[in-house]
């Protein structure tokens, strides 16, 4: 397998999966806006720049956008092609990758991004705003979950393969550490509101946008509690978009490349990982809150995107060339 | 759907003849459209379109602000053309494409035609696309162009004639196997009730082909796409075809030569590749050998290829058989190598270089269509009776510049085919684009890229000039 290649086919994965996860941010945050009371400008700025905060793009959003009410930030996360992780934004990038290899994938796979990009392209936030933004995110979800789908089932496993999985689970992990980040900001001004109902609303919230709040019930029987959510969304062996399950599967897939037995390692990525991975094995919920959720997570996140930098060192660094610059014919319809 | 309304006009209509009757190789077809519900045949359009887009069958305008994709516009009604008919076009592509080959291989080694006085060698050295880097240099099995796509138009008559050849990198045949797809989900029941042959089998034939210029010595070669990249406007086609044979896809950023042999960067290291179906002109091919800007092709390749450690499809400087002042030639080149007349006939050519000629089409530019020797996309072109005053003085002028650039034809009323306007059905000018392959032994799948140029009245068919294409049937009878 080319280089070029395994870069496409790992960012081409990691782009759709941020896509869906940002549909998950927004849409959940939608969804809870109505337990907020006193919707004045002030509320539903607090309500919203959380996200902002947890996904870092708060300085580029205030350069732009006067104020963060629920219009600016369904534009701002959703279409704004100046943000790169607008959804629209990863779209694009994750059509471009699939374009660049589409001999690569299967016809099945390029068609369902190729479809995403055309139903994002006919959309706007005023008319998701006016026609009910829950279908528009559940819709990319959607796309997400049939492109993860078909790629499980019409995709050869093979090194390619392993590569997509690469850049699905690194990308989840990142991103369910920053959802459940988002909740630290959300609670830190105002403390004396923990165990209200808004700060109930907002732990299910956390739960409902990485859809474990079924599997956070059977699991725990229990009401919300700050220690169980960080045990499911951290360190969960089993649910499938904990931080740990998704950097086993990472570390999984990465083995498979090299051959190197689990618990060993023969480059630099399976070292940082391993090392990781053994942390969250044999930590508890109560050993994360007592060092600080938001210090672990963000720890965590500075793990994960040096694992993927040694990744595309070892794999697939590839110096990006713009053929746009040099057309061989203006007249190539020969 | 209603046809009563249909006017052949003066032009040959493929579908019906001078008296309105519909020819009997179209009568089913014309039953199964007539009987088309407006409904029906609407939600069919929607459906093809939709599909095409979908899969992304775009290609990209250049010279076009929006410059990004679009769909080629594809007519509902196929072409369908007689067993007969074709066998009659199959012999004359297979003469004319084994003659190319043996006019490459003599220019490129002993140039006894030239010697013989057949082309005078000014013509061919003059050649832009003569490569005399190559001169001297044996290519694998002798074959120089494997694949080619020869475009045919037919007169008032009904006689195909040969209107160019393409031998470098002919764009178009994914065109005709997506086609044939998006025709046979929609009119599934049409097929078997016609008696159509297949043309599924090309990636096969393609594949068969580079594996028969594998260098000699290996079992199992590595065999790729050489692509521009995504921006090219064919990349969709380099795609399809890699992916339809089942082999890799490359750009030039991914190889790189190392003692005459090209190797492809994997992500366990270099790999070498035995042949590429190269999909790159020569000018940007080798920077080291021709244009030396080029960032998209391979320094050295062109070494490798001279050493025999690789095949390649096309060879290079096979576009000196493109040159529309070497068409002027393509009947004596049949004749001198094969002893034989050809098969099928080309348009009378004048040529601009030739001193009677050269006052023939001065005097007479309005009512010629004069074309410049190297130029493709239907760019380049003037059809004089359709030209302003002073299009017609600007290409006068530029004849006079440089006449070895510029041949001359009668304007040649193409054959028309019922298509749709989106209100109705109207008669459009069509042309053909058979792809012929070149290995062990000289192939075509029945059938090709029928293009038609849907703007009313107009006579160039290419895509990036208005053309749109049609499904196009061989019959097994």
């Amino acid at each position: 397998m080319l280089k070029r290649v395994a870069d496409s086919l790992y960012w081409l994965s990691r782009y759709v999966e941020r896509a869906e996860n940002m549909a998950r941010l927004v849409d959940v945050s939608l969804q809870h806006l109505p337990n907020v009371q006193n919707l004045d400008n002030e509320s539903l700025k607090k309500h919203w720049e959380p996200i902002l905060l947890s996904t870092g793009d708060s300085d580029l959003f205030y350069k732009v956008y006067q104020e963060a009410n629920s219009e600016t930030l369904t534009h701002f996360l959703t279409f704004d092609e100046n943000n790169p992780s607008s959804i629209q934004s990863c779209i694009l990038a994750a059509r471009q990758n699939a374009h660049m290899i589409r001999d690569q994938i299967s016809e099945e796979m390029w068609e369902v991004i190729n479809l995403l990009y055309h139903f994002l392209k006919n959309q706007d936030a005023k008319q998701v705003w006016e026609e009910g933004p829950f279908s528009f995110y559940k819709k990319v979800k959607e796309f997400s979950h049939l492109f993860q789908g078909l790629t499980s089932a019409t995709f050869p496993r093979q090194e390619g393969y392993d590569f997509v999985e690469m850049g699905k689970f690194i990308e989840r992990a990142d991103k369910t550490g920053r959802i459940l980040d988002m909740k630290y900001h959300l609670l830190l001004p105002e403390i004396q509101l923990i165990g209200t109902g808004l700060d109930h609303g907002q732990w299910g919230a956390v739960l409902l946008a990485c859809s474990a709040d079924a599997a956070y019930r059977k699991t725990y029987l229990s009401e919300l509690k700050p220690k169980f959510i960080v045990d499911i969304l951290v360190l969960s062996r089993t649910f499938p978009r904990s931080i740990h399950y998704c950097l086993m599967e990472f570390n999984n897939a990465l083995h498979r490349r090299t051959g190197c037995p689990l618990g060993s390692y023969s480059n630099e990525a399976e070292r940082i990982c391993g090392k990781l991975l053994a942390d969250l094995s044999f930590k508890t919920p109560d050993d994360i809150i007592s060092v600080g959720l938001h210090e672990q997570l963000a720890e965590i996140e500075e793990t994960i995107s040096h694992i993927s930098l040694l990744l595309s060192k070892q794999y697939m660094f590839f110096p990006v060339v713009d053929p746009a610059q040099e057309e061989q014919n203006p007249a190539k319809n020969q | 759907m209603d046809f009563s309304n249909y006017l052949c006009d003066h032009f040959y209509d493929e579908m019906f003849d001078a008296k309105g009757v519909v020819r009997p190789h179209y009568k089913s077809v014309l039953e199964s459209f007539s009987a088309l519900s407006q409904s029906d045949f609407d939600r069919c359009v929607s459906e093809v379109d939709k599909s095409f887009l979908h899969k992304g069958i775009t290609f990209t305008v250049y010279n076009d602000d929006q410059g990004t994709e679009k769909i080629f516009p594809f007519d509902m009604i196929p072409r369908i053309i007689p067993k007969n008919e074709w066998d009659h076009i199959e012999a004359g592509l297979k003469q004319r494409i084994y003659a190319i080959n043996l006019f490459l291989k003599d220019i490129y080694t002993d140039q006894k035609i030239i010697k013989d006085g057949v082309v005078p060698k000014d013509y061919i050295f003059s050649a832009p696309h003569y490569r005399k880097e190559f001169v001297g240099i044996r290519v694998p099995k002798d074959i120089y162009v494997h694949i080619c796509g020869t475009d045919l138009i037919r007169n008032t008559e009904g006689d195909y004639l040969v209107l160019e050849d393409n031998c470098r990198c002919p764009s178009g045949v994914s065109y005709m196997l997506e086609g044939r797809q998006a025709l046979k989900r929609v009119f599934p029941k049409m097929f078997p009730s016609v008696g159509v042959q297949s043309v599924s089998q090309y990636p096969d034939q393609l594949l068969k082909v580079l594996k028969h210029i594998v260098p000699s010595g290996v079992e199992n070669p590595t065999i790729a796409v050489l692509t521009p990249g995504a921006y090219n406007s064919a990349y969709f086609e380099h795609c399809f075809l890699a992916h339809q044979m089942g082999v890799n896809i490359v750009e030039g950023q991914d190889l790189i030569v190392e003692n005459n042999r090209i190797y492809m960067k994997t992500i366990y290291g270099l790999q070498q590749i035995d042949v590429l179906y190269r999909r790159i002109d020569d000018d940007f091919i080798d920077p080291t050998v021709f244009r030396k800007d080029s960032l998209l092709g391979v320094p050295g390749i062109v070494d490798a290829y001279r050493a025999g450690n690789l095949g390649l499809a096309n060879s290079i400087g096979t576009g000196v058989a493109d040159d529309k002042v070497i068409y002027y030639f393509i009947p004596r080149i049949i004749k001198y190598y094969l002893g034989e007349d050809p098969i099928l006939k080309s348009v009378d050519t004048f040529l601009a270089s030739e001193k009677e000629d050269f006052s023939y089409i001065i005097e007479n530019m309005e009512n010629l269509v004069v074309k410049s020797a190297n130029e493709s996309g239907g760019y380049g072109m003037l059809i004089g009776p359709h030209a302003s005053k002073n299009e017609v003085d600007k290409f006068r002028a530029a004849v006079k510049e440089n006449p070895r650039n510029f041949i001359a034809q009668p304007p040649i009323a193409l054959s028309r085919h019922p298509s749709w306007t989106g209100k109705n059905f109207e008669g459009r000018h069509i042309d053909l684009r058979p792809y012929i392959l070149y290995g062990e032994e000289i192939s075509i799948v029945p059938g090709g890229l029928t293009r038609v140029a849907l703007k009313k009245g107009s006579l160039v068919v290419n895509s990036s000039q208005g053309g749109g294409s049609k499904d196009t049937w061989v019959l097994y009878s």
